[in-house]
């Protein structure tokens, strides 16, 4: 029965892709409108019962074996799910803000001629996210990890007309695949390791093992090239940007809310392998502070609102591996869960606005915006509070977590990811001044089209809100008096790892858990004004044109020229070499054999075709010395 | 009773294969190439049929029958055409028949 239950979660997004998908264009769209969340909401019933089946039962593990999916001698592969309460707290976040995002985007592609084929990939999408959770072994995970990749390929380019939008999706494709192609080299090395593939087996033979040894740095290490391809870490992260051409539900769902955050559940899942190679946590922890930095810093310049938003995305992806670098596995999910809360709320209020703009992006062709969208101006305050971490805002409690973790262990880094969180308040104040208040910049036209979303768009807006809001619950710390419930929830998950860290990790005292939580809301609050001030009282619109002359604003909203030199090292000589072999080997050489080929053919045609001449004597005469020579040619031999 | 050796009707039929040989190729009468092929054709026959009294088996002369059976038929097909190329070009010299080339 429960194992049923299990089973029908991932079953019934994947059941919902395929009515959808071989219905095509055949289903009415209010039935699409119905089936397309109504799967993911049956799904996340299913996440909250077992949800509270888990909390009674223990040890809180379940493991459904479904069918043994390959089996030769020495090798086996079942097809089973692991249920325990990280996978519970990721089964949640994906059902619960899937089908919030599912119901939002009823109302955002009402009007897209390819309303069907859009929920046919979103479900398909929770599915494999579901599975990449769900799946009780690495082979099932990259399974998975592989859909979500494809969904995400066929939803950036879902507007397939435009090629620009084609070229973003195959550009996340490719830094998927060499990402992914470190994460199975991981896998293989895992096996040769382990002799298998399950977690169960892994992780208990893995707990014996001593830190630090070569085999195990070189797992950790490929298995993270994996996780910094999907979750667009440095120097995989040109992608992500360039994602925002799907629909805005999609940024919301895949590209900030669940998909990039699997290399982070990834490493969380493995968290036993990596605290026995500490050198690899130590790359992961820099790794993730780099790419908060750099992402928040591009950020600031940015004047797309969505794009502006996926740097956002990409730098809170930092801070999470920042946190698995240090060895707080809870804080990183922790921050996960409301990052994918407040990230999405603020993609579908960005949604919302580009929607009242017909379709306009650009945050310096807005401005005043919250007088026609009352609401949708209140939800993104909420949202953007949260994120810049404004206590009682869910962000705050997270961020706060993650950056007392890396107090503990190293103060320079403290430092420059307070740095990164003081950015981080100050573009998204940036965007909300600047989108939200001031005079209008946009056209006349734009101007008297105005309107608020529709309500069934508004509603899943308002319940993100108050999870963005009331999330940071789950975890209050202790110091405020709180039960960290997500703490103990998670703790069996990773009681194995604590062992192997060199520092305890919440072993601050409370005085100074207060003081480092008041300097956090100081700076942000500074950096709020600061926002307030330059985008607000002074002219916008001059400011941006004078800034972006000199040399590091340029550089910042050129986004490092990154993009550029991974052009001139990689595409350029690539696509340089691919058009030397087409016109050396191909036009040629290999062109040059085959219509050789041709050629040759005719022109012997044309010159033995005069030897036939029509003259019945001469073919008798030919016939007969034939005769003669095959005689004469006998008798020699 | 005196048999003539073997030796005499090989001569025989090659000078008479020799003779259709020359008949087909210097003859421009589609007529006469024709008869220079039956002789051919004939000399063959007589040479089946003089090898088989030689080595005592009938199955050379059976053979023969059936080659003149066949040789009749394919005459009389042959004749045809050359009636039907007379009726069309009233002439049955091979040289004017040349327009079947390149």
């Amino acid at each position: 029965m429960l194992s049923l239950l299990i089973a029908l979660i991932p079953a019934l997004p994947l059941l919902g892709f395929l009515i959808l998908g071989l219905g095509f264009n055949h289903i009415p769209k209010k039935v699409t409108s119905v089936m397309g969340p109504g799967t993911v909401l049956l799904s996340f019933i299913g996440s909250v019962i077992i949800f509270f089946h888990l909390l009674s039962v223990t040890p809180s593990r379940i493991v459904t074996n479904l069918f043994d999916w390959i089996s030769f001698s020495g090798f086996s592969v079942s097809f089973s799910f692991l249920i325990d309460p990280l996978s519970v707290l990721m089964l949640l976040t994906i059902t619960g803000v899937g089908f919030l995002i599912h119901l939002y985007s009823v109302g955002y592609m009402k009007d897209d001629p390819g309303y069907n084929r859009f929920f046919a990939y979103m479900n398909l999408f929770v599915f494999f996210m579901l599975l990449l959770v769900m799946g009780a072994g690495y082979v099932i995970m990259f399974i998975g990890w592989e859909g979500v990749g494809l969904c995400s390929y066929l939803l950036i380019g879902f507007w397939f007309k435009n090629q620009e939008f084609n070229n973003a999706a195959k550009k996340a494709f490719i830094m998927n695949r060499i990402g992914d192609l470190g994460f199975l080299l991981g896998i293989f090395l895992l096996f040769t390791t382990f002799g298998s593939l399950n977690y169960p087996d892994i992780f208990s033979l893995a707990k014996g093992m001593h830190p630090g040894t070569g085999v195990m740095t070189a797992i950790t290490l490929l298995l993270f090239t994996g996780a910094v391809g999907k979750s667009a870490q440095i120097p995989l992260f040109t992608w992500l940007p360039d994602a925002m051409a799907g629909p805005t539900p999609v940024s919301a769902l895949i590209h900030a809310a669940t998909m990039v955050t699997a290399g982070v559940y990834m490493v969380a899942r493995s968290n036993i392998l990596f605290v026995l190679a500490p050198a690899t946590l130590t790359i992961v922890a820099v790794t993730g502070l780099a790419t908060a930095l750099f992402a928040a810093s591009i950020a600031i310049y940015q004047n797309d609102i969505k794009k502006i938003l996926a740097y956002s995305t990409i730098s809170q992806l930092g801070y999470m591996f920042l946190a698995l670098g240090m060895g707080a596995f809870t804080g990183a999910m922790f921050h996960l869960t409301t990052h994918a809360f407040f990230k999405a709320l603020l993609f579908l209020g960005a949604g919302s606005v580009i929607h009242a703009m017909g379709g306009e992006q650009d945050i310096r062709k807005m401005g005043g915006l919250g007088g026609s969208l009352r609401k949708t101006r209140w939800i993104f305050l909420m949202g953007t509070l949260a994120i810049a971490g404004i206590p009682p805002f869910s962000g705050f409690f997270s961020k706060d977590e993650i950056l007392s973790a890396v107090f503990i262990h190293n103060i320079p880094l403290w430092i420059l990811a307070g740095i990164g969180a003081m950015m981080t308040a100050f573009y998204m104040f940036r965007l909300y001044f600047l989108t939200f208040s001031g005079k209008f910049r946009g056209t006349e036209k734009q101007k008297q089209q105005l309107h608020e979303s529709p309500s069934i768009m508004i509603i899943p807006l308002v319940v993100l809100a108050v999870l963005s809001i009331a999330g940071g619950m789950i975890n209050f710390p202790g110091f405020t008096g709180g039960s960290e419930w997500l703490q103990s929830f998670l703790g069996p998950v990773f009681a194995d790892s604590m062992p192997f860290l060199k520092a305890p990790v919440y072993a601050l005292d409370h005085y100074t858990e207060w003081l480092l939580a008041g300097i956090s809301i100081v700076y942000v609050g500074i950096m709020i004004l600061v926002a307030y001030f330059r985008f607000l009282k002074n002219e916008p619109e001059m400011r941006e044109v004078i800034l972006q002359k000199s040399f590091l604003p340029g550089l910042l909203a050129h986004k490092y020229y990154i993009d550029e030199l991974y052009d001139r090292i990689f595409v350029r000589p690539l696509s340089g070499l691919s058009k030397g072999l087409y016109e050396i080997v191909e036009k040629k050489i290999i062109d040059k054999i085959v219509n050789g080929t041709g050629i040759l053919v005719i022109r012997t045609g044309n010159t033995i075709r005069y030897l036939q001449t029509g003259h019945v004597g001469f073919y008798v005469f030919m016939m007969v010395a034939g005769i003669i020579a095959i005689l004469l040619f006998n008798l020699v031999i | 009773m005196q048999i003539i050796p073997i030796g005499y009707y090989l001569l025989f039929c090659t000078v008479l294969f020799c003779i259709g040989v020359m008949g087909v190729l210097i003859k421009r009468n589609a007529l006469l190439i024709l008869m220079s092929v039956e002789l051919m054709i004939n000399s063959i026959n007589l040479l089946l049929a003089a090898f088989s009294t030689y080595l005592n088996d009938p199955a050379g002369q059976i053979f023969v029958f059936f080659i003149m059976v066949v040789a009749a038929a394919e005459v009389a097909i042959g004749l045809a055409i050359i009636v039907v190329i007379y009726r069309t070009t009233h002439s049955i010299d091979i040289d004017i028949l040349n327009k079947l080339k390149w």
